[in-house]
């Protein structure tokens, strides 16, 4: 590199030096381009090298703020606010700067956790497996805890031992199918975080 | 809001930018106490008290709107001459029954109210409680056009008694009952009078500090009926905001996933009440309004599930729906749970273990089940309680013993799956799916879909009649590679059709004869013209303040709800300074959409037998109430008073100020042994807990930790669970900074770091110093920062109406160290519930 720079003189190898350009020149403080160095300049943010953005909203909170995706090869690599958003204008609180995080997280669970009643801890379980089994579950416990009528004999046609808790943090399409089909199968006892 | 909504408090720094005056009312001192002009430091669970003084002052002082009041409220309404007041019955309104604990709600009625809602049912006792949530889209039905004097000097006349029953919300009681020095409530009422009226507009922006109460309800009540009288609704800069904690908190109560709720808030049909649908539509439908059409709403909702199979011969499936009976709310289906008596639960984006008030109760409930389905991102608290939960370490469960079955489902993030939230203020926003859910993760979508088709194919050949509304739902949405279902598909379900198939324009076109399908009649117009429009995205830059381009606003993508109040009884501006609505001539013109038939002249009177929309008149604003008015006094829909009243919560430390009567009389108590309360101030024992403290959230962590405990940048900004004291608190208790404390109540016990800070304030109240204690309630066992959950302090009393519990204002003790561990909690407990006699002693 020192040979390099004697190609182009000295001074230039001197103005190179960010301490230099700190003192001599305009960014006294250093915050700005004295701080620049060859380095600097072949950083590449990860937004410019996504190959596809896709707009979101933040998960948090119910403000709403625009979101920003920035994908490669299919994974998520950065999550930014979107300044279109006439919400948020772009910007995004601690939490919602945290969502890259959140959703490439490492301790995240990505395969289904079985415990047995009365077992000491989890075992694995296939997804097509579970399913049958909830399913099966759900259809006993139904025809066991139905009730059809009540002492007056007034129709009820629901089962009081399914019960279901969550929906403030999915979608409206989530809570619309999970509504539909609770109701469908007669199982009253439905809430969310809006009661708790 | 600084702290638990901060990129929604850019507006309100933009506001003082302009000259807004901030005022920030909070037991704590924040950071939206540090950028407010006041902060008013209050004692928790005694808002109704202050609001009562700032209505007092307006009504006192001749403050409020008058030409508003007069047509746009119900202040000239004339009441019946059997109603009481709290005035007269030392805390209690007419038509109280101790035995049961409700109000018989027929005195509150107008006068000349030919068929008051609650009188022709057959149960009132649980009548209004179920219905509770019903006004989420508008008034509770009530006949119309009842006696009213426009003078509104009638001393029956709502206003007058509106007068009458604060007329001792004195400042100096406002002083007494929150701690809030005359002078500072006088600055306060001062700003807020002198921004409202024609020219200006003053908002009010509240969370569960308002609503985590056994009044909660009437918290939002006493500032709806403030706003009113100031002429701050439906107007540019007013309204009451709620800034709600979730992203589709909103959506999940539109599309309820709630116990007494349909879609659109169409009250759950009632075992006793709504015996077919022509009954249910009576009992429930108004006669003026939009609410009127109920038929048309429940009909196209029934055509939506249930398909071909709904016809008008078979009441179009109306008795598929199951029957509610009572509260079956969340807190008695844990107790029922705890008690062994539901055997199946789902939990689904939600942590209830360490979440909710409680949460050794919480705990209990799931031990007690025989199958568990938790989906969640991370390994939350309410899928590990069986192996590390506090009764573990505690001794009082044993892995082994817990015969809990329990299927942990990894569910798939925002970034990877389609679909809507809905905000804090009513708006559709469409989330595009970024990437692939990984391995097992899948979206909730997905999970229900597939259990349903699963559960629809195996019931494909019963004849048993229960199992017919499974075999008519319609359940065909298409499917991408992967098997992921459509979320576009049911948007467009959600939004309904006509009987060609094609998309419908909004909910004034569902019809009750069948034609017409809609899963959410509220949300009708969301898929018009066959476009998703939550997904539209033109830019803000590019629109005015409205941006009515981005994303869609139930109800027909109106941004201000109440709009036509923008405009004075013949259509002109209040002011220019604050024009939004108004009548051109020909229709209502303006940036947004009106919240009125568009060509319904301001002098429309409607005809005698008008129905719905048209017997709303050209200058009744309110149009999804049944009288197109802002009621000050509630004649019907509340199940604890027509007006707001200030009780003490279930727990504080000293009596109601007011009235002889301490805390809501129709709040709702679980005397069990495992939700003890704490005793009545001034009786023996209460000593043993004799500080209050209120749960907060931070910025940096979200409610009980589920998506926030596992990224390690939040654990960075905040590691730790703490306790926020005041210097003399500490003094008082011997607590240092930094050490360690723990809060006692006969709940439990939790430990945190000592914040010794002045942003705490002791207050005053009379001769007695009230301290008070901030702890955040983030924290949990799993994840990379761990500590107590401050739910496990917290018992569970409700708010009558909707059933949420109080958890912003309780008593407790606090001492110096950490808290017992292991089973010395367990009797360090009890001997205390012993001091404080609430346990007898051991044989």
């Amino acid at each position: 590199m020192i040979g390099h720079h004697e190609e182009v003189g000295v001074r230039t190898w001197i103005e190179g030096w960010p301490v230099y350009r700190q003192l001599a020149g305009p960014d006294r403080l250093g915050r700005g381009t004295a701080s620049r160095s060859d380095g600097t300049e072949s950083l590449r943010a990860r937004t410019q090298d996504a190959d596809r953005v896709t707009q979101s909203i933040c998960p948090f909170c119910a403000v709403g703020c625009g979101q920003r995706v920035f994908t490669r090869n299919g994974q998520v690599t950065q999550v930014e606010g979107d300044p279109d958003s006439p919400i948020s204008r772009g910007r995004l609180c601690p939490k919602g700067s945290s969502t890259l995080s959140l959703v490439t997280s490492p301790d995240r669970v990505t395969t289904v956790r079985y415990r047995r009643p009365h077992g000491t801890d989890w075992e694995d379980l296939d997804l097509d497996t579970a399913l049958d089994m909830i399913v099966d579950r759900v259809l006993d416990t139904r025809r066991r805890t139905w009730q059809e009528t009540d002492d007056e004999g007034r129709y009820l046609r629901r089962t009081m031992g399914i019960a279901s808790l969550g929906g403030a943090t999915l979608d409206n399409e989530e809570n619309y199918l999970m509504k539909k089909l609770y109701t469908a199968l007669g199982a009253v006892q439905i809430e969310n975080q809006a009661r708790i | 809001m600084a702290e638990a909504h901060p990129v929604g408090f850019q507006w309100v720094m933009e506001a003082k930018k302009r000259g807004a005056t901030v005022i920030h009312v909070d037991p704590r001192f924040t950071r939206t106490s540090a950028v407010a002009d006041l902060h008013v430091p209050i004692r928790a669970g005694t808002d109704i008290a202050f609001l009562g003084g700032l209505i007092r002052h307006v009504l006192e002082t001749g403050a409020y709107f008058e030409d508003y009041v007069r047509a746009y409220t119900n202040g000239p309404m004339l009441l019946r001459g059997d109603f009481a007041d709290t005035e007269d019955l030392d805390g209690l309104f007419s038509g109280f029954d101790p035995e049961t604990a409700t109000y018989d709600t027929e005195t509150w009625q107008y006068e000349g109210a030919t068929a008051p809602s609650a009188a022709g049912d057959r149960d009132l006792d649980v009548h209004e409680t179920e219905r509770g949530e019903m006004p989420g889209s508008g008034g509770a039905p009530i006949a119309a056009d009842p006696e009213r004097d426009d003078t509104m000097q009638d001393p029956r006349c709502v206003l007058q008694v509106l007068r009458r029953h604060y007329s001792r919300y004195t400042p100096e009681k406002v002083h007494e009952i929150c701690g809030i020095p005359v002078a500072t409530f006088h600055r306060v009422a001062e700003a807020l009078v002198r921004n409202s009226g024609r020219e200006r507009t003053s908002a009010f922006a509240y969370a569960v500090g308002w609503t985590h109460h056994t009044v909660g309800v009437q918290y939002i009540r006493a500032a709806a009926v403030l706003q009113a009288l100031l002429g701050n609704i439906g107007r540019p800069g007013g309204g009451i905001l709620a800034l709600r904690g979730h992203a589709s908190i909103q959506g999940s109560t539109d599309i309820p996933t709630l116990f007494d709720l349909l879609p659109g808030y169409i009250p759950m049909p009632h075992a006793h009440r709504d015996e077919g649908l022509q009954h249910f539509i009576e009992s429930n439908a108004g006669t003026k309004g939009f609410w009127a059409d109920l038929d048309a709403y429940v009909v196209s909702l029934l055509k939506a599930w249930f398909g071909d199979a709904a016809t008008a011969d078979n009441d179009f499936c109306f008795d598929h729906l199951p029957r509610l009976t009572g509260d079956h709310s969340s807190f008695r289906t844990v107790m029922d749970q705890a008690d062994g008596k539901v055997p199946g639960y789902f939990v689904v984006g939600e942590n209830p273990a360490v979440g909710t008030a409680n949460a050794r109760m919480q705990r209990h409930g799931l031990a007690s089940l025989e199958w568990l389905v938790v989906r969640d991102l991370n390994m939350v608290e309410t899928a590990t309680f069986w192996k590390d939960g506090p009764e573990i370490e505690t001794g009082e469960m044993r892995t082994e013993d817990i015969g809990t079955e329990i299927f942990f489902l990894p569910a798939a993030a925002h970034t990877e799956k389609d679909g809507t939230f809905t905000n804090t203020q009513r708006l559709l926003q469409w989330h595009h799916k970024a990437v692939e859910p990984p391995g097992d993760c899948r979206s909730d979508l997905w999970f229900y879909f597939e259990l349903g088709k699963r559960i629809k194919a195996r019931v494909a050949g019963s004849d048993d009649p229960r199992d017919r509304p499974l075999q008519d739902l319609t359940w065909d949405y298409p499917v991408d590679a992967t098997g992921e279902p459509s979320a576009d598909a049911v948007l467009r379900e959600i939004n309904g059709v006509d009987a060609d198939g094609k998309a419908l324009p909004g909910y004034t076109a569902l019809r009750s004869d069948g034609s017409t399908s809609s899963g959410c009649w509220i949300y009708c117009g969301v898929y018009a013209d066959e476009v998703n429009q939550s997904a539209r995205r033109r830019p803000g830059a590019e629109q005015d303040l409205i941006a009515a381009e981005w994303g869609w606003a139930w109800p027909m993508n109106r941004r201000v709800l109440y709009n036509r109040a923008s405009a004075d009884p013949v259509g002109r501006p209040w002011s220019e300074r604050k024009r939004l609505t108004y009548w051109d001539g020909e229709k209502w013109a303006g940036p947004d959409v009106p919240d009125f038939p568009a060509d319904t002249p301001p002098d429309y009177v409607p005809p005698p037998g008008a129905h719905a929309a048209k017997a709303i008149g050209g200058a009744e604003p309110f149009v999804m109430q049944s009288d197109g008015r802002a009621w000050l006094h509630a004649p019907a829909g509340l199940a604890d008073g027509p007006m707001p009243t200030h009780y003490e919560p279930e727990e504080s430390p000293v009596g109601n100020a007011l009235y002889g009567q301490r805390a809501n009389p129709a709040r709702q108590r679980f005397e069990r042994a495992d939700n003890h309360y704490h005793p009545e101030p001034g009786t023996p024992g209460a000593e043993v807990y004799p500080y209050v403290f209120t749960t907060f959230r931070v910025t940096e962590h979200h409610t009980a930790g589920g998506m926030s405990r596992w990224t390690p940048h939040l654990n960075e900004l905040q590691p730790e669970m703490f306790l926020e004291v005041s210097p003399e608190l500490a003094a008082e208790r011997g607590l240092t900074h930094g050490g360690w404390a723990h809060v006692v109540t006969a709940r439990s016990a939790v430990e945190g770091r000592v914040l010794v800070t002045e942003r705490a304030k002791p207050l005053r109240h009379g001769d007695t110093v009230i301290h008070q204690i901030g702890v955040p309630w983030h924290w949990g066992p799993n994840g990379l920062s761990t500590g107590d959950a401050a739910n496990e302090l917290l018992g569970v009393s409700l708010d009558p109406n909707v059933h949420i519990m109080e958890t912003k204002a309780a008593t407790c003790d606090i001492r110096p160290g950490r808290r017992p561990r292991g089973p010395e909690l367990v009797t360090c407990l009890a001997d205390r519930r012993r001091q404080a006699g609430l346990e007898e002693e051991p044989r």
